[in-house]
């Protein structure tokens, strides 16, 4: 997190001109419509030329169900493993603020660990090590392999979860913890009825915005064969086995992603300018 | 005086024997020899790219600064372009979209590529991290005062020179820990490499799964040598960013 002040007057703050990457504005969707519609234009035009076919926007309109149902499973996918992840990040961050050292030590040592791995190789780790079924005492219980690919998404997910807590509580000046010390509070009350409620106000925008990389990272899984919304665009484009279908195609797919990031990212923004403290 | 690693490579082979645990990276020679060229492929994607983003993102800056508006307009679609679509994507784009013009047609008939797709990745790569290094650097440029600069002119520095002298070591001072965010990011992105062959670690690694069945090994080698390399980035980067801090700005 960089501050955006300074108190040396010879330098200027350090400002960098937008706001987080993926957090989507009104003209990229401005842009994705027009190029989807000049690429359409285009395929429709070739199309033509080959008669005896149906039109671009017949068959895309035709696969639509089944892209949904696609990307219905990106979604799931996202939320699941940002439950998860917040789940067990949160209690992961309390704890690297811990007084004891093992546990701050550990705890920063497991959050810096997944920080630190790439999210590919924490989805490979996860799809082939985690067993196909688990035996919870008679029942058998398949893993189908988007939930495997789903708890891999989560372990990043929760080592951010908790840099976030971590921050936030950092970020909380110092002297309320002293000020709740003098009125005899113990340490817990003070975390829990001082310094966490001001935390959530201060971490629900980063965390809505981490939300929102996640989403965008989904398709990932597809590199590790989960049927979402990009493996299936690529299963209908081999199926239908035209050149033309492709650019639009994944446009149409990217716009999916785009109308469900979109408002997110601006009630992101409109959290941020409420909870700013100034 | 040649290190004879013989009774190491051995040791893994005993180990093997011993207590199942198949580490044939370091006692078969060709897992070996294929690994350790699939880690230096990926280190070198990472040199390759770190430093090519870092001049995409110097020059990028320089022309964001110039007179002529169609330069800036240019530079500010490239970031856009970049910064908003995911790298997977672009990566796909630059391999199978512009990758299919550009080929010849060999002697015997077989059309071969003219850019091999490593270089596709480090293209790919060294572009989407220095959209990022671009607006780094500029708001590094932008954090040292115009009187500096002209503080600078009165002692008789000429244009260039007061770049090189007094702004740039400012503002590479001041964009640094933003700079190594995104660096460390960089060399995490680069395992999508994965996704058109390339032949670094996380592909070898495959591979070698694949033939010899010890996926639970080799997953644990990888992640432990990713993370490895990534934690002695952060590691050095961040020494560095504490060595060069401007006092007082910044509060840590």
């Amino acid at each position: 997190m960089i501050a955006n002040r300074s108190d040396m007057a010879v330098l200027k703050p350090f400002r960098l001109p937008a706001g987080e990457p993926w957090r989507f504005s009104i003209w990229h969707g401005v842009a994705l419509l027009v190029i989807l519609a000049v690429a359409i234009g285009i395929g429709e035009a070739q199309a033509q030329a080959a008669a005896g076919k149906p039109g671009i926007i017949a068959t895309m309109i035709k696969w639509t169900p089944l892209l949904l149902q696609g990307f219905a499973l990106n979604i799931a996918m996202s939320f699941l493993a940002m439950a998860i992840g917040t789940v067990v990040g949160v209690p992961l961050g309390l704890a690297q603020i811990s007084l004891l050292p093992p546990i701050r030590g550990s705890s920063w040592f497991v959050t810096q660990f997944f920080r630190n791995s790439p999210w590919l190789v924490l989805l490979f780790y996860c799809m082939l090590l985690l067993p196909f079924e688990v035996r919870i005492g008679d029942t058998i219980v398949p893993l189908p392999g988007w939930f495997k690919s789903t708890i891999g998404l989560s372990l990043p997910v929760m080592a951010n979860v908790s840099e976030l807590v971590r921050g936030a509580v950092r970020s909380i000046p110092y002297g309320q913890w002293e000020a709740a010390e003098s009125l005899a509070m113990s340490r817990r009350q003070t975390l829990w009825m001082i310094i966490l409620p001001q935390c959530v106000k201060r971490m629900t925008p980063p965390w809505m915005n981490l939300y929102a990389i996640l989403t965008v990272a989904t398709p990932l899984t597809s590199v590790v064969g989960v049927s979402e919304a990009m493996t299936l665009t690529g299963d209908i484009l081999s199926s239908e086995a035209r050149t033309e279908l492709l650019v639009p195609m994944y446009l149409y797919l990217l716009l999916f992603f785009f109308l469900y990031c979109y408002p997110i990212a601006r009630a992101t923004i409109a959290l941020e300018k409420r909870f700013q403290v100034r | 005086m040649a290190l004879d690693f013989q009774p190491v490579w051995d040791w893994f082979r005993v180990l093997h024997e011993t207590s199942g645990i198949k580490l044939t990276i370091f006692y078969d020679s060709f897992d070996r020899w294929r690994f350790f060229n699939g880690f230096l492929t990926s280190v070198r994607l990472m040199g390759v790219c770190l430093v090519a983003s870092v001049v995409i993102g110097v020059v990028g800056a320089w022309i964001q600064g110039s007179r002529l508006r169609a330069l800036r307009l240019v530079t500010q679609g490239y970031i856009q372009f970049f910064r908003n679509t995911p790298p997977l994507v672009q990566l796909y784009f630059f391999y199978f979209a512009l990758g299919s013009y550009l080929k010849v047609t060999t002697g015997n008939g077989m059309s071969v590529p003219i850019v091999s797709n490593f270089t596709w990745a480090a293209i790919c790569l060294s572009f989407y991290a220095g959209a990022f290094n671009v607006e780094i650097f500029r708001a590094g440029i932008e954090a040292v005062p115009r009187e500096t600069m002209e503080a600078a002119e009165s002692l008789g520095y000429s244009r260039l020179k007061a770049y090189a002298y007094v702004i740039l070591p400012l503002a590479f001072r001041i964009s640094l820990p933003a700079l190594n965010n995104n660096l460390v990011n960089l060399v995490k992105t680069t395992t999508i490499a994965y996704a058109i062959a390339v032949p670094e670690m996380l592909y070898v690694a495959n591979q070698i799964w694949s033939d010899e069945s010890n996926v639970p090994e080799m997953m644990n080698v990888l992640l432990i040598v990713y993370v490895s390399l990534v934690g002695i980035l952060v590691w050095v980067m961040g020494r560095w960013e504490r060595a060069l801090r401007v006092p007082g700005y910044m509060p840590a």
